[in-house]
């Protein structure tokens, strides 16, 4: 079995092995799992439930680009990613094939992958190759009930760009523990978005590596916690290679009792890494009692000549002020409410840039936060640019 | 015919040394066609008027009323006054991160006037209201107030005044902090809204200078939570030759 043992850093996985029984089941006290509540998910990491279910999977791309189901024995699978935990390794070894979506040389398109849950426990495996100089779009939709495990491997080529955004928006019951990690070639430029909206355990791990000088890495994230929802993300960005880019926004909405998110912002940079530039950056928008959202950027600097480093997290409520002139000017307190934060997510959604999820996210910011719909013209309008 | 009456009207806040009375019985009425300029020296009280008129205060008016043509304006949320046909343009507007400058004039609009307007009709009167305040159209895609000058937030407001068409409009320092280039954009939106007579505006202003530009009907001097002296425009003439000095001793021995 693959196995590597990372040097010893604070915020670097200590582990990433294929081999089950080379990862401990979480005890909570794990600094990876701490903020994680267990209890739903404990027969997953154990092993008592044995991930052999299934799930709906659609996937469509524009012509030339390839979408192939593969053994996870293909040498394709698990090229670049290995399982940093045992709900990774566990899925790994259960998930009885990979989605494999191959954007050829040069290819400019978009690619869609649908993944509807049937209430079952589903371990899936899914691999983006982006070959050199191809500019994609890969939009994955993960809905329905149920538990999924499953990673999310993304090759991105030399020269190539490449835009993955991942939606998760499962039912009240759905559970989904994924790792995200994108490897990336010479030159090439990586958009890796993620919106969590529904569900009642999402724990999504992006991680960031480099092959060679050049590379530029945009994480951009979105979530809303409702009541009892654990919404989690834990970026890892691992600056291994001189010359490269990340840049991380992270914004989050909670409300109602027992909505708890956690965004862990793990970026190392190594000694070898001269000249990198990283910044990252989470807000939370609190905007009832009850409600948790935990934030801990991480910065590791294992080299001074850098071009630039920083982080940033704000955790705060609504701004009383920006509804009272909203109401000011006759705009009642529900829809003032919607406005600020429709707005707070704003600069999220339009670096995404996917106008139909916009659509997708301010519907949902609508409908919990009690307002049936904006004017519909010209919210549309609005969201169109 | 709208008419704003204020009678009796006291306010008060809280401070560590029990409640403080800002305002201390004011009366005073407002009808449409008329423009009225409350002036007077910083402390006064003024701004606390302006805001008791659009805003419920934390600390409820514990005597007094406000009504709009018979309505009840104390028992009224802020959103509801502005329904009602009340604007307060602000000293400081708030920026709001992510809302464009189009959206919420829409989104307002819609709720003042109680139906959306009509897409192509309204784009073409944001952009002529725009225009006629020297507002670069590019502005309408900005979040509302941020990064915007002085000068900016205050033509913001004055835009908003003109496409809300309140009723009655109260301006609380419109003119502060403004070069004399803005003030006379801002002053000539000012007369806009208020030139079909169906209007009527309370300015409130510590200078005169404002009363070259929007030429009052009734000027109230303000002093210590009160009006002390009433007249017409020659009062402010008065005032811009003499300065407050003569109020301020006279509000000091009463």
């Amino acid at each position: 079995m693959a196995q590597t043992s990372a040097p010893a850093t604070d915020h670097a996985p200590a582990l990433r092995s294929r081999d089950i029984a080379s990862h401990p089941v979480p005890t909570g006290r794990e600094e990876e799992w701490r903020f994680t509540p267990l209890a739903p998910i404990a027969d997953l990491l154990s092993g008592q439930a044995p991930l052999n279910g299934g799930a709906d999977v659609d996937a469509e791309a524009d012509p030339g680009a390839r979408v192939e189901f593969v053994g996870t024995d293909d040498a394709r699978v698990g090229r670049t990613f290995l399982p940093t935990d045992i709900a990774s390794a566990r899925a790994m070894a259960a998930a009885a094939q990979a989605l494999i979506v191959t954007l050829p040389r040069e290819w400019q398109g978009v690619a869609r992958v649908a993944v509807r849950g049937r209430g079952e426990d589903v371990a899936g495996h899914m691999v983006i190759e982006a070959e050199p100089f191809s500019e994609g779009t890969v939009l994955v939709d993960f809905r329905g009930s149920g538990r999924y495990v499953g990673a999310l491997e993304i090759r991105v080529g030399d020269g190539a760009r490449l835009t993955v955004v991942s939606l998760q928006d499962w039912s009240t019951d759905g559970v989904h523990l994924g790792e995200h990690h994108a490897s990336l070639g010479r030159d090439s430029r990586l958009l890796m978005g993620h919106i969590t909206l529904g569900g009642q355990i999402v724990r999504i791990a992006p991680k960031v590596s480099y092959q060679a000088p050049g590379g530029d890495a945009e994480l951009l994230g979105l979530f809303f916690a409702d009541a009892g929802q654990h919404l989690e993300h834990r970026v890892f960005i691992d600056h291994d290679t001189p010359h490269c880019r990340s840049s991380v926004l992270y914004k989050g909405a909670l409300q109602g009792d027992g909505s708890h998110t956690v965004w862990i912002g793990d970026v190392l940079v190594r000694s070898q890494a001269v000249g990198v530039d990283t910044y990252e950056v989470n807000r939370n928008l609190i905007l009832t009692d009850g409600a948790r959202a935990d934030s801990v950027p991480n910065l590791e600097l294992e080299t001074g000549e850098i071009v630039g480093a920083g982080h940033a997290s704000a955790t705060g409520r609504f701004d009383d002020e920006q509804l009272f002139y909203l109401q000011s000017r006759g705009i009642p307190a529900d829809l003032a409410r919607v406005l600020v934060v429709r707005g707070f997510f704003a600069d999220v959604l339009h670096r995404i840039g996917q106008p139909e999820l916009t659509q997708r996210v301010m519907r949902t910011v609508d409908g919990r936060l009690g307002v049936v719909a904006l004017d519909g013209e010209a919210g549309d309008e609005e969201l169109a640019e | 015919m709208t008419t704003l009456a204020i009678s009796n009207l006291h306010a008060t806040v809280e401070t560590d040394a029990g409640a403080r009375e800002i305002l201390r019985g004011v009366t005073l009425t407002v009808e449409s066609g008329q423009t009225h300029a409350v002036m007077g020296p910083n402390g006064s009280g003024k701004s606390t008027l302006a805001y008791v008129i659009a805003v419920p205060p934390k600390d409820p008016v514990p005597e007094g009323s406000i009504t709009l043509d018979g309505q009840d304006v104390l028992a009224m949320s802020v959103d509801e006054r502005a329904r009602a046909g009340l604007f307060l343009a602000m000293q400081y507007p708030v920026e709001i991160p992510g809302v464009s400058v189009s959206n919420f004039l829409r989104t307002s609009v819609t709720a003042v006037r109680g139906e959306a307007p009509k897409l192509r009709t309204w784009v073409k009167e944001m952009k002529g209201a725009m225009e006629a305040l020297q507002i670069d159209p590019a502005f309408a895609e900005r979040s509302v107030n941020e990064g915007f000058s002085g000068g900016e937030k205050k033509r913001h407001e004055i835009l908003q005044l003109e496409l809300l068409k309140p009723k009655i409009a109260v301006l609380d320092e419109t003119d502060s902090g403004l070069d004399v280039d803005a003030l006379k954009v801002v002053a000539e939106g000012v007369n806009r809204f208020q030139a079909d007579g169906t209007t009527g505006t309370l300015l409130i202003t510590h200078y005169t200078r404002i009363l070259r530009y929007i030429h009052p009907d009734y000027v109230h001097v303000f002093v210590d939570g009160r009006i002390v002296e009433s007249g017409g425009p020659e009062l402010a003439t008065k005032l811009e030759d003499e300065g407050y000095e003569r109020f301020l001793k006279a509000g000091a021995s009463t």
